[in-house]
């Protein structure tokens, strides 16, 4: 029960994007079509689950037993880096139409601070295993959430009579903030 | 001996990773058509974008994929057509070289001027505001077009009109975007008859405003009525090759000079830059 809490938690209350403004890069890069949008988002989410995992195993195995705390940052700077070099090197050879969509933002995950938040964030919290797994998957399926709602809008947008001096960036980042007024509402929903 | 245990945990992590990504390169290792880098190596590597893609490397990935003509670099002109044709195993077809043209002939002399302009001296900032002549569809002389141009094509005549060279414009069109009265278009280099004019004015304001105004007189669209028609107060050419010559001396008549054949002096660009360094 405690598990599904925080995995809902995770994707609405304290959704990365919309409540602690972490990876607003791509979250404003990608979201301009919609397919883009979920595959950027799915990468997202891997790469998030995969940090929690590995992030959670160089912490409690590694780290806190020697004492070398201190070592978070770079280290988990390390595991992010090679993860999404992996995850580079899958799509380029399983989807090259992915890839080119993707373009820069794929290797901008490396220094994408949503999933350095969550690794430093998992860890300052002392998740156990499955919390940290959970949290993860659930972080990733927010952002996905986020970015697809916001790729949906934009899609709609592009069609809408924008002033002149908001297309683009400004109505984009209007937008975004709109979207994070409206998460607001689920706050103080589940206390943790 | 403290500082051990952090410097060989970042170690082994460090080349556990790197093994780990040296093993997913062998297997996940994409291979690539070798073709694209040979045809990216032949490209003039200007990456300005004249062929339509992002960039140089996009040109020659479209081109080995067939969705680009051998020829598409106008940069790179007919030498990089015949490469480029040559690592793909076809015939290069020739590139039509196009130049900038300016259609406009309002110098300091011709065109009546509004006052003194003390803003800031770009076309741009001057169009905000009507621009320095009293025509608003003429040049400004700001020089937009010159910083906008990577090639050194285009330089300021001493009459406040823009000069292109011939030789140096690779019709990549950065002119036509910088300037802000579009009074630049990209036309065949073998194309000889324009309208030196872009004013949508009545004669009577035209003729007032500058000396070599188009002012609608139509001289031209009677001496060759098939090709030239007169549009808004506007001579306009519609195909130029099926201009009779023999039609032009009648056509040049214009009392404006606003229409006619191109003629430049030729102005060598590398001598006079050169001269300008060795004073410098």
């Amino acid at each position: 029960m405690e598990l599904l809490a925080l995995f809902i938690s995770a994707i609405l209350i304290n959704n990365f994007v919309l409540y602690y403004f972490l990876g607003i890069c791509p979250f404003l890069g990608v979201s301009k079509k919609l397919d883009s949008a979920l595959s950027m988002g799915l990468a997202v989410t891997f790469v998030m689950t995969i940090t929690a995992v590995m992030s959670w195993m160089i912490n409690t195995w590694i780290l806190i037993p020697y004492n070398i705390g201190y070592l978070q940052t770079v280290s988990f700077i390390l595991v992010i880096a090679s993860l999404v070099q992996l995850v580079e090197m899958f799509i380029r050879k399983m989807s090259p139409p992915l890839y080119q969509a993707l373009g820069i933002y794929l290797p901008l995950i490396t220094t994408n601070c949503a999933i350095m938040g969550l690794a430093l964030l998992a860890a300052r919290k002392d998740y156990g295993f499955f919390e940290a797994v959970v949290f993860g998957i659930g972080s990733g399926i927010g952002f996905t959430l986020a970015i697809v709602l916001m790729a949906g809008i934009r899609e709609q947008l592009d069609l809408a009579d924008v002033p002149e001096p908001l297309k683009g960036a400004g109505i984009a980042l209007i937008v975004a903030g709109i979207m994070a007024l409206a998460f607001t509402g689920f706050s103080g929903m589940i206390k943790l | 001996m403290s500082f051990l245990i952090p410097v060989l945990t970042m170690a082994v992590l460090s080349l556990l990773f790197s093994t780990g990504l040296v093993v997913a390169y062998k297997k996940l290792k994409v291979e690539e058509d070798p073709k694209i880098e040979a045809v990216n190596e032949a490209l003039p590597q200007a990456n300005c974008g004249a062929c339509g893609f992002s960039g140089c490397r996009a040109f020659a990935e479209a081109v080995v994929k067939g969705k680009a003509d051998s020829n598409g670099c106008p940069v790179g002109g007919n030498d990089v057509a015949a490469e480029v044709a040559d690592i793909l195993g076809v015939s290069a077809g020739t590139v039509l070289k196009r130049v900038a043209r300016l259609h406009c002939r309002g110098t300091k002399e011709a065109a009546a001027s509004r006052g003194l302009y003390l803003g800031v001296t770009t076309c741009a900032a001057s169009h905000l505001i009507g621009g320095n002549k009293q025509c608003s569809y003429g040049c400004m002389g700001y020089g937009d077009c010159v910083l906008a141009c990577q090639f050194n094509a285009i330089e300021m005549g001493e009459d406040g009109l823009p000069v292109v060279f011939e030789e140096n414009c690779t019709a990549c069109g950065k002119c036509v975007d910088a300037c802000p009265r579009n009074l630049y278009e990209l036309l065949p280099i073998e194309q000889n008859i324009f309208v030196y004019c872009r004013s949508l004015d009545g004669p009577k304001v035209s003729r007032k405003l500058c000396k070599n105004a188009c002012i609608a007189c139509g001289i031209c669209a009677r001496a060759c009525p098939e090709q030239i028609f007169m549009e808004n107060n506007l001579a306009v050419i519609h195909d130029y090759k099926k201009i009779d010559p023999e039609k032009i001396p009648a056509i040049e008549k214009c009392p404006t000079n606003a229409i006619g054949r191109f003629k430049i002096e030729k102005i060598d660009m590398n001598d006079e830059k050169e001269a300008a360094r060795d004073e410098g």
